[in-house]
């Protein structure tokens, strides 16, 4: 039996066909102004018996194509056990939101916290600076990792630590210490709640952020120990739903 | 619905009615969509979908026809206001505005945009001029339960003449003593505003309105502790802000009417939810009509509301006032006692509060903890932390939500509780 995960993100959808618990095929796109057509071109491009979706689109995914749902979290939570057996807490950021999930011996959902309305310290955010930096994402944690000095970023409010750090680079300051700084200010964030929720090890990072170099280390160095990044950190949701899907044709 | 035009009352209470007639269709959309769409509802709730109905229409027809008879009309915030003192002397006492996100524009001329939706709603409803109730009233009778009702009621009192209430924040015999001055104090208030004396026997008629009232609600509450619950939370939410509306003794025979058919209801056993479904503790902040948005995201993704602890809940009907006393003096006492009880989170330490909802969770057999507090709302937003500790102690589920009366957190939210309903199942 093939089952597929499909998780709808803020900035882009994922899917997961999983056939015996293996990956068989994945793929992501943007999600754009139109979600669901961008989910219709998703599914024909592959197979599958079964589908469950995930992330914060799955509502209308669901109204039109009568299919189950679950929770990012559960979702998150079972895809990262499948990953990473020894996986207590999970980190997620995606592009507009940010959760901590502990799971407890038998992988079970104990605790989780979510960002509220707001995107500070989001993949959003991080695009959104970097962007003023005038460097592309990939380059953007590349090079935070090589500043020698951080600069404080005291806003966390995407809109006024643009307005920061523009200021910031009209003082001629460098913008890789820029960079670390945005990063030490979204590592902050992140840090109290992971401390809220969880810091058992494995800790495993998860979706888009996860791919930032400059972010793992600083986790990893801050934390005290290691910090377990998935090949494909923006899939674990979709992965997740795709193996929930296969247990519920037991 | 009643097609009678109420535009000239609307207009002689001095009502904005261009925003009011978009305020009542906002209103009656939001009632269909969130009650009118829940499946199974007991017969009992039409004369609630009734008085929804009419909140704005007939029901002030009767506070003013109340008020030709020389009777007075008090309108109050708090479940701390001594309604019997108001009723012994023939007064009404009615909840105003505070639930919708009306006026913001206005009460924020006025207040800091970090205020908690609830004082910025009362207060954006009297300066639009979109409640009839505080329009209607004689006088306002405010409260010092928090920083922000107590400061924005020097600002209401500019608006319309507001009486606080002074409320102890500790519940030593000082305290009580505090308290009993407040309440003898407020007595010749009303005595004052209304020309007539309170007595031992009016007041114990008085007493005996609002009593009558939380037994038919304590009977309600009790029925829920049944599995499945008979009554959605949603409906039984709106039984209790009604509680706050209505004419007393309608009102409990309509409650006790509607227990009838849901004692018959359990004994058939039916129920609104499948068994299995989570049961759902809800505590923390008052919801005052329309606050809608928490109960309803619980109970379409799932669960069922079992309880509320709040103070449009279990925080208001807890209680009863000792009916034995003769004299004037005991019956005051009487009413001092039980208002002295009530677990506000402005109290500190406030043990008691933990402790009523352990004892809720074990007698509803709830599944789960959902601790809702309005953003600012600091009293209950603090308290949530012990709150979650004596929970956590006992292995009680639980989820904190900070939120305002908004609707763009309604994604998120739905998410967070669906979540919970996620691990509570297992």
């Amino acid at each position: 039996m093939k089952t597929a995960g499909i998780d709808i993100g803020s900035r882009t959808i994922k899917l997961v066909v999983v056939e015996n618990g293996e990956i068989i095929y994945s793929t992501l796109t943007d999600t754009t102004h139109d979600p669901l057509e961008q989910c219709e071109k998703l599914m024909e491009q592959t197979s599958f018996d079964r589908i469950l979706a995930t992330g914060y689109g799955r509502h209308f995914f669901e109204t039109h194509f009568d299919v189950l749902t679950v929770t990012e979290i559960k979702a998150f939570a079972l895809g990262a056990k499948a990953i990473f057996p020894g996986c207590r807490t999970i980190l997620d950021i995606g592009g507009q939101d940010t959760k901590v999930i502990a799971l407890d011996e038998k992988g079970t959902v104990s605790k989780f916290e979510m960002n509220d309305r707001c995107a500070a310290g989001t993949g959003m955010f991080l695009e959104v600076i970097a962007k003023t930096l005038g460097y592309d994402l990939d380059e953007f944690g590349k090079e935070a990792l090589k500043a020698k000095d951080n600069i404080q970023i005291n806003s966390m409010c995407t809109v006024f630590a643009q307005s920061e750090v523009t200021s910031l680079l009209a003082k001629r300051q460098k913008r890789e210490d820029i960079a670390r700084g945005v990063h030490i200010a979204i590592l902050n964030r992140t840090l109290s709640m992971l401390k809220r929720i969880s810091t058992e090890p494995d800790i495993i990072f998860a979706g888009g952020v996860a791919k930032n170099p400059c972010l793992k280390h600083l986790l990893k160095d801050y934390i005290g120990h290691e910090v377990k990044v998935p090949l494909d950190p923006q899939m674990v949701g979709a992965y997740g739903a795709a193996m929930i899907a296969q247990e519920l044709n037991r | 619905m009643a097609e009678k035009d109420y535009r000239p009352m609307w207009k002689d209470l001095g009502l904005n009615l261009e925003g009011h007639d978009q305020l009542l269709n906002v209103l009656g959309q939001a009632y269909k969509d969130i009650y009118m769409t829940q499946e199974d509802r007991p017969k009992g709730m039409q004369y609630l979908d009734f008085v929804i109905s009419e909140a704005h229409g007939l029901r002030i027809e009767e506070l003013m026809e109340t008020k030709k008879k020389g009777n007075k009309v008090i309108g109050t915030f708090c479940v701390y206001v001594p309604e019997e003192l108001i009723l012994a002397v023939g007064g009404t006492c009615v909840g105003l505005c505070a639930g919708a996100e009306i006026g913001i524009d206005e009460a924020e001329k006025v207040l800091p945009r970090n205020t908690c939706a609830l004082i910025k709603s009362f207060m954006g409803f009297k300066l639009a001029g979109l409640c009839p109730y505080i329009q209607a009233s004689d006088l306002v009778v405010g409260e010092t339960t928090c920083d922000g009702k107590k400061k924005a009621y020097e600002i209401l009192n500019d608006y319309k003449e507001t009486y606080v209430i002074e409320i102890p924040q500790m519940k030593t015999e000082r305290d009580r003593t505090l308290w009993r001055g407040e309440v003898i104090q407020f007595k010749e208030k009303v005595e004052q505003l209304t020309g007539r004396k309170i007595t031992a026997k009016n007041l114990k008629e008085g007493i005996k309105i609002a009593n009558d009232k939380r037994r038919a609600l304590q009977r309600l509450s009790a029925l829920r502790k049944a599995t499945p619950s008979p009554i959605s939370g949603l409906d039984a939410l709106l039984v209790n802000q009604i509680a706050f509306y209505d004419d007393p003794h309608r009102f409990t025979k309509a409650v006790n009417d509607l227990c009838v058919e849901l004692e018959d209801r359990i004994q058939k056993g039916i129920g609104v939810a499948k068994n299995g479904t989570p049961r759902i503790l809800l505590s923390g902040s008052p919801m005052a009509l329309p606050n809608w948005k928490i109960p309803f995201i619980i109970e379409t993704s799932g669960a069922v509301v079992v309880a509320e602890e709040s103070c449009v809940g279990e925080r208001s009907t807890r209680d009863l006032v000792d009916e034995k006393g003769k004299t004037l003096d005991e019956m005051i006492d009487a009413i001092v006692d039980r208002y002295f009880k009530i677990d506000c989170a402005c109290f500190t330490p406030n043990v008691e509060r933990k402790n009523h909802i352990l004892d809720l969770a074990r007698e509803f057999k709830t599944d789960g903890v959902i601790h809702y507090s309005i953003q600012f709302c600091t009293p209950y937003t603090v308290e949530a932390y012990k709150v979650e500790k004596v929970l956590q102690e006992k292995g009680i589920p639980f989820l904190k939500i900070e939120t305002d009366y908004g609707m763009e957190d309604m994604g998120q939210l739905k998410t967070r509780i669906e979540a919970f309903l996620e691990m509570v199942r297992g």
